[in-house]
């Protein structure tokens, strides 16, 4: 299985003619993912990738017409929340919002009408989420991934990939890695992946990536202890050295008012009975001491 | 980005919010000049304000209130110069010292978990918003705003009360909570505070006393993400008080801060760079800067983030961290390469570059000679081992 994508996603790109659409989209593609469609308003009707992946104007008709059930967004900030709202609308389940920079304030109706309308959307700000061996959607590197069982959720990129990797060379496959994203208001939390692993009957172990600001970790760390009991788990905080009151790259990494330090969201996770890495290349031994036999 | 209190006032006072006039004085001479406009009005005293963008300004002696204007300038005189925090106080807000009867609370947030714009309010106005959380947190009063429809009377009427206001102060009060929202939303804030918001005693020439709310502080910070529609406030970053890295890393698109460590660190990702020095820290060393070059960094851009670190004359060793993604392991080394090149100081650094065109970006660094690391463990191990080298 996995979740969010697998065999059975069939992706629209939205953006598919830009630098970045194209350049991921042939990665994509290279992976084995299913790209059914493009959108590009207003050049519907051609092609992109030599050819090979039909444009569309609208997301509603890759969906109708190209049987497109997921998307990726690669659109600038300020056209990226109307895409999200595009992709709702034309009933698309699972929405992968790349794009970094959106203002939090256009993303607190974006949020809400994916809520309603029981949409997934993840991100935005964030990498993309790939199920090894079956799909990838977004911009992590496809050379880290081996396929397996243990699942990564992270709020980070780059270094999501350096504990992916870690577990790839540990010899511990990835059932699905999800980025979640770096920014105050997204659509897929902590929690909702947490929730999405444990009913998934091919997910055993799970690796959860956090960092300062917010209260996410704390609230998955609760929901670890009692829900998660049995479950193999190893997590990693960014930030210990984080100064307080500034913006640590991600508009989401602040520590403000005294809260959301690193010290406190490790804390949360060792109570819950989460073992807590000093580096991400400690998780693939901390996930075996846990119980995990990949 | 932060703001100061004045430059909030005016954003609030804009959203027809009541905000007593005030002035902004850089010298003696203006603080005198400045004072002695509230008292020809009919000021019994004036309060003379630090425009610094920490907190704690009170604690620190940098709110003062004074008589007269040659007293305004005498308090001035001790504030105007002054260290809050490790700033220098440069400008000064001078107004009309209020007759306060009570204090409150009052802010607007970005609330994650609810991912929700969350209106606080309390009846424990002037102190730390923080402490009050710690100390007793029944007396924060919230309500979330719409994501749609947005604040509703309603809601800022049950704020109003839950604070204990009544009439005829709670119709006021629903404006000004409508009023903070609404400057939230149009300047793409992501905190509003007012504190104190308070409840002032004005006596009129007939000897009648009215009480009134008003605005006595105004704090105020802009989401980075929305500055780009909002190019006015561009206006409003307060140069004064940053770091001169901070203006040249804006310039090169990329995120720095400052730190007071000696090990400077150059990474791809938020996340990456924060762990880094995490690392360092963790191997006995101290990062000297938080640096994210961003995805799919060129040559120039390399460079430039060598030209921030190398800025920074505690810096005695350079620690590099690549994930290539986007990012492109050799454009890095190419770029390390000319920086080398032109360097005005030697530091001895450590370069780990892993992923896109990583074989490319080794055979370079071999090439020039660079010391080259494979893991991130070995790489955080070895520039803390060359910093302590380099120290002795």
């Amino acid at each position: 299985m996995s979740i969010l994508v697998g065999r059975e996603t069939r992706l629209v790109v939205q953006g598919i003619t830009g630098r970045e659409g194209e350049f991921h989209t042939r990665a994509a593609i290279a992976y084995g993912t299913k790209v059914v469609a493009g959108t590009r308003p207003g050049k519907g009707g051609q092609t992109a990738i030599d050819g090979t992946v039909p444009i569309f104007d609208t997301v509603a008709e890759a969906a109708k017409q190209a049987g497109a059930n997921a998307s990726v967004i690669y659109i600038p900030a300020s056209g990226a929340p109307d895409a999200i709202l595009e992709a709702i609308d034309a009933g698309i389940e699972t929405i992968v919002c790349i794009t970094e920079g959106i203002p939090a304030l256009d993303m607190i109706p974006v949020v809400e009408a994916a809520r309603r309308a029981g949409a997934r959307l993840i991100g935005p700000n964030c990498p993309g989420v790939t199920s090894p061996g079956r799909a990838k959607v977004g911009i992590i590197p496809a050379s880290i991934h081996k396929p397996g069982r243990a699942g990564v959720v992270s709020r980070s990129g780059t270094l999501t990939y350096e504990a992916v990797q870690a577990m790839t060379d540990a010899g511990i496959g990835q059932s699905t890695c999800v980025g979640i994203g770096g920014d105050p208001i997204i659509g897929t939390t902590f929690l909702d992946v947490l929730k999405l692993f444990r009913d998934d009957p091919e997910t055993d172990a799970i690796v959860m990536i956090g960092e300062i600001g917010g209260a996410a970790e704390e609230e998955a760390a609760a929901f670890a202890a009692e829900h998660l009991k049995g479950v193999p788990m190893a997590a990693f905080i960014a930030g210990r050295t984080a100064p307080p009151g500034r913006r640590m790259g991600h508009a989401g990494a602040i520590i403000s008012g005294g809260s959301g330090t690193a010290a406190e969201k490790i804390a949360a996770l060792e109570a819950a009975g989460v073992r807590v890495a000093d580096s991400p290349t400690q998780l693939p031994k901390l996930l075996i001491e846990a119980g995990y036999r990949p | 980005m932060k703001i100061q209190e004045a430059d909030a006032k005016s954003l609030l006072l804009a959203q027809g919010l009541p905000v007593p006039p005030w002035k902004v004085a850089r010298t003696l001479a203006e603080v005198e000049a400045a004072a002695r406009i509230f008292f020809d009005g009919g000021a019994e005293r004036v309060v003379v304000k630090a425009q610094v963008l920490v907190g704690g300004r009170g604690k620190a002696g940098g709110v003062k209130l004074a008589g007269s204007p040659v007293e305004a300038a005498e308090v001035g005189s001790k504030i105007l110069g002054m260290d809050i925090k490790g700033i220098t106080v440069r400008k000064v807000l001078v107004g009309a010292a209020a007759e306060i009867v009570k204090e409150y609370y009052l802010g607007a947030i970005i609330d994650r978990a609810s991912r929700r714009i969350v209106l606080m309010a309390s009846s424990e106005g002037g102190v730390e918003i923080e402490e009050v959380a710690r100390q007793n947190p029944g007396a924060i009063h919230r309500v979330s705003a719409d994501p749609e429809l947005g604040l509703l009377a309603f809601q800022a009427r049950a704020l109003g009360l839950a604070i204990g206001l009544r009439d005829p102060l709670l119709n006021p009060f629903v404006a000004i909570a409508e009023g903070l929202y609404e400057a939230m939303k149009a300047n793409d804030a992501d905190l509003v505070e007012v504190n104190p918001l308070a409840i002032v005693a004005e006596t009129a020439a007939d000897g009648a006393t009215t009480h009134r709310l008003v605005c006595l502080d105004a704090k105020l910070t802009l989401d980075d993400s929305g500055l780009a529609r909002h190019p006015e406030l561009e206006a409003l970053r307060d140069l004064d008080e940053e770091d001169p890295t901070d203006a040249q890393a804006r310039r090169l698109g990329i995120n720095f801060i400052h730190l007071d460590g000696t090990i400077g660190c150059m990474v791809n990702g938020a996340g990456l760079a924060m762990t880094t020095m995490d690392l360092v820290k963790h191997y006995g060393g101290e990062p000297a800067n938080f640096l994210d070059v961003g995805g799919g960094a060129r040559r120039e851009t390399v460079r430039g983030a060598m030209e921030l670190i190398l800025a920074d004359p505690k810096v005695n060793a350079i620690l590099v961290n690549i994930f290539g993604g986007i990012t492109r392991g050799d454009e890095v080394a190419a770029g390390l390469i000319e920086a080398r090149a032109r360097q005005s100081r030697e530091v001895p650094m450590v370069v780990r570059i892993v992923g896109t065109n990583a074989a490319e970006a080794a055979r370079l660094l071999t090439e020039a000679r660079f010391e080259t690391a494979t893991s991130l463990d070995q790489a955080a191990e070895k520039a803390v081992a060359l910093a302590k080298g380099a120290a002795r």
